[in-house]
């Protein structure tokens, strides 16, 4: 199936301003069979099906556009926490800014240097979990990632990580272009908590294989954004195993382009999956989040949470999706989004969708985008709350049921205090 | 305390006049009651002294301890002393109610200047005064007024008002809903707050509520306007005989 010449043109405009990584040991055959994809797809055009709302051309383009550095005035978030920190600069790895990444129960490597090792246990998930999420729905960006990612980290938990793992991503050179590429996977049991934070680079595309194997818990809380000017397309792919769980939340303020593909797996019985993101825009802020939550197993549970606050012309787009394979009985699938929208000039575009192929399962859905609530706003001024704060009094309101999809409540009260104090900064 | 000179207020969307020349003084220390049959203007008047949106003053005046109420936004005129409890409480989900109060204590308190109110202090003064109005310390946990009952809301209005410590209470139809008990709560709670530089404006249908909180003055309003003034017992003769009397002989 050979793409449009158009979108050959792109791709191959794409693929001449990267340099393929021969020597790339045991990764060489999923890296290779990851340019295929991505030439057999195509890179995404306005036209497809997933990209109406979200224009990728700057995401596909050979070069990056430039990204001006912001400095935020603030300490970096989960500073205050005991964790382990691996550090990326623009994609590259700093070693001196990064903690000794010794944790019982954890194996961390950078995939730059473990692939070089003759056997690697990360050698059955790389670009495995990517290539069976490319059906139904291609994510050409996700293959290009997984051909080219320069580095990466691997982690193998086999027990309860006694502390979280943090990378993060600082933003230094204003034409960065960065592929990083992440494979987790948690045996039987295991437990931890991954953090990750920081805008990464001018241009960031990063893919992030979660295997969760049964009775393991997986968390995951980002904050991205803060550079105005940033743009990152970021995929999360997990398979979730008997009695697992799957978390993860993301804050999202400011970025001038951000695309968040989620797509999850339940293929053991009783597995959780939950999904969230609060995003907040003010002015130049394209938010996507994109999920896929298949449900193969009975008696699952899948929650998907997006809040978006607009303003000043910032767009939000939610294209989530459930389904329920025949046999998945049982099922208890979830999914709301909603805009609060602070102005006209701001828009949600929202593609909620439902595929059930089993007949014992109860799936909601619902999509709302609306102004603050006039009534409540004035409740609030009259007993002598300044509009400025009431406004964002109701906004943290309307957030809040994503930000308690966060399980660690030091985690929440700081994602909560972030939010407040962005709103602050954007007060009406 | 409250001087209103006939006030004239039309809807802004349509051209539709509510109050039709409202003259009413209301002294400090003073309790003044009004009553009035269905769609006469009493919530009008309530909402337009606090700010809300939606109407137009065409013509007149209100001032609040010589301030112009009419040029101020509503948090201005919460920090100038003026409160009204809602006759429909508005429900807030996800705001919690601690929440919303200390931050509308701090808020006032912030707008005159004053320090603000410490967390313990402030738990301490709510968890007195909600047992004062038996309002169960779960309640105060849960966002504002959700879950509530209707006589719940009311007492949580007049919480609110004994926390905020305000000049001028309106209440409207703070009694509506309430059971006999709830209603003698409600009425010891206003009671308590009565004071030499407190006034109170009180809106109701019913004589009940004034066997507890005595007026001092009663108005009767009717199509926009005050048309009759009178003592205590112009409450108890709109018991007996409803309008229709009063009406004619003003007709
Ligand atoms: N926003 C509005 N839109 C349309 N009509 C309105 C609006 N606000 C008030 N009115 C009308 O103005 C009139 C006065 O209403 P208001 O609520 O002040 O009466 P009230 O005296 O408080 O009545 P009640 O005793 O039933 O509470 C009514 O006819 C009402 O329908
Ligand atoms: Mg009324």
């Amino acid at each position: 199936m050979a793409a449009p010449q158009v979108r050959q043109d792109v791709t191959e405009g794409r693929l001449s301003a990267l340099a393929f990584p021969q020597a790339a040991g045991w990764t060489l055959p999923a890296r290779q069979g990851a340019l295929a994809r991505v030439r057999a797809m195509g890179l995404p055009g306005r036209r497809d099906e997933y990209w109406r709302f979200t224009d990728p051309a700057t995401l596909t383009a050979a070069e990056p556009q430039a990204a001006r550095l912001f400095e935020p005035g603030e300490s970096a978030p989960f500073s205050t926490m005991d964790r382990v920190q691996l550090v990326f600069v623009d994609g590259v790895f700093d070693a001196g800014a990064s903690d000794d990444p010794a944790l019982a129960g954890v194996e961390i490597s950078r995939l730059a240097e473990a692939q070089d090792q003759d056997i690697h246990w990360a050698r059955d998930i790389y670009g495995v979990l990517e290539a069976h999420g490319q059906t139904p729905v291609e994510r050409p960006l996700a293959a290009l990632n997984t051909a080219f990612a320069t580095d990466g980290v691997l982690i193998r938990v086999t027990g309860q990580a006694s502390k979280p793992v943090n990378l993060v991503y600082l933003h230094c050179s204003e034409t960065s272009d960065a592929i990083l590429h992440h494979v987790i996977r948690l045996e039987q049991g295991a437990d931890l908590t991954l953090l990750e934070n920081g805008p990464a680079a001018a241009r960031f595309n990063k893919v992030m294989e979660v295997d969760v194997a049964d009775g393991a818990a997986f968390h995951h809380v980002r904050t991205q954004g803060r550079d105005h000017d940033r743009r990152a397309v970021t995929h999360v792919f997990a398979r979730l195993g008997e009695s697992s769980t799957f978390k993860s939340f993301t804050m999202t303020a400011n970025g001038i382009l951000t695309r968040n593909e989620c797509i999850i797996e339940l293929t053991g019985d009783n597995a959780v999956a939950h999904v969230a993101g609060a995003a907040v825009g003010d002015g130049t802020f394209h938010h996507d989040d994109t999920v896929f939550v298949t449900h193969d197993a009975e008696n699952c549970e899948s929650r998907q949470v997006f809040k978006k606050v607009l303003r000043n012309g910032a767009t939000g787009v939610f294209q989530g999706k459930i389904l329920v394979q025949p046999g998945a009985q049982k099922t208890d699938g979830y999914q709301i989004s909603q805009s609060l929208l602070l102005d006209e000039d701001s828009q949600f575009l929202a593609k909620p969708e439902l595929e059930i192929y089993a007949d014992d399962v109860a799936c909601s859905h619902g999509s709302t985008s609306g102004a603050i609530d006039e009534e409540a706003l004035f409740y609030l001024r009259s007993r002598g709350v300044p509009k400025g704060e009431a406004t964002n009094l109701l906004v943290l309101s309307f957030l809040a049921e994503a930000i308690e999809e966060i399980e660690r409540e030091e985690i929440r009260e700081e994602i909560l205090d972030r939010l407040a104090a962005w709103l602050e900064r954007h007060r009406s | 305390m409250l001087n209103i000179k006939n006030l004239h207020v039309k809807l802004e969307e349509e051209d539709k006049p509510i109050l039709k020349g409202v003259d009413l003084t209301v002294e400090a220390g003073k309790v003044h009651a009004i009553m009035g049959p269905n769609g006469s203007g009493k919530s009008t008047l309530s909402y337009v002294l606090s700010g809300r949106d939606g109407y137009e003053v065409t013509d007149g005046s209100a001032h609040l301890r010589g301030a112009d109420l009419l040029g101020m936004d509503p948090e201005e005129r919460a920090a100038a002393g003026l409160f009204l409890a809602f006759q429909y409480p508005v429900e807030i989900p996800g705001v919690g109610n601690m929440t919303f109060l200390r931050t509308a204590v701090n808020a006032q308190r912030k707008a005159r200047g004053e320090e603000e109110m410490d967390a313990a202090t402030f738990l301490k003064e709510v968890r007195a005064r909600a047992r004062d109005l038996q309002i169960d310390a779960e309640m105060l946990k849960r966002p504002v007024n959700m879950g509530f009952s209707g006589g719940e809301k009311k007492r949580n209005e007049i919480l609110q008002m004994a926390m905020l410590e305000p000049r001028m209470c309106i209440l409207d139809e703070t009694d509506s809903g309430l059971d006999v008990d709830a209603m003698k709560l409600v009425a010891d709670g206003v009671n308590a707050l009565r004071s030499p530089d407190r006034g109170f404006l009180v809106i109701t249908h019913y004589q009940r509520l004034l066997d507890h909180i005595v007026p001092d003055v009663v108005h009767i309003m009717a199509d926009g306007r005050i048309v009759k003034t009178g003592g205590a017992d112009l409450a108890l003769e709109v018991e007996q005989n409803g309008y229709a009397d009063i009406l004619a002989e003003v007709a």
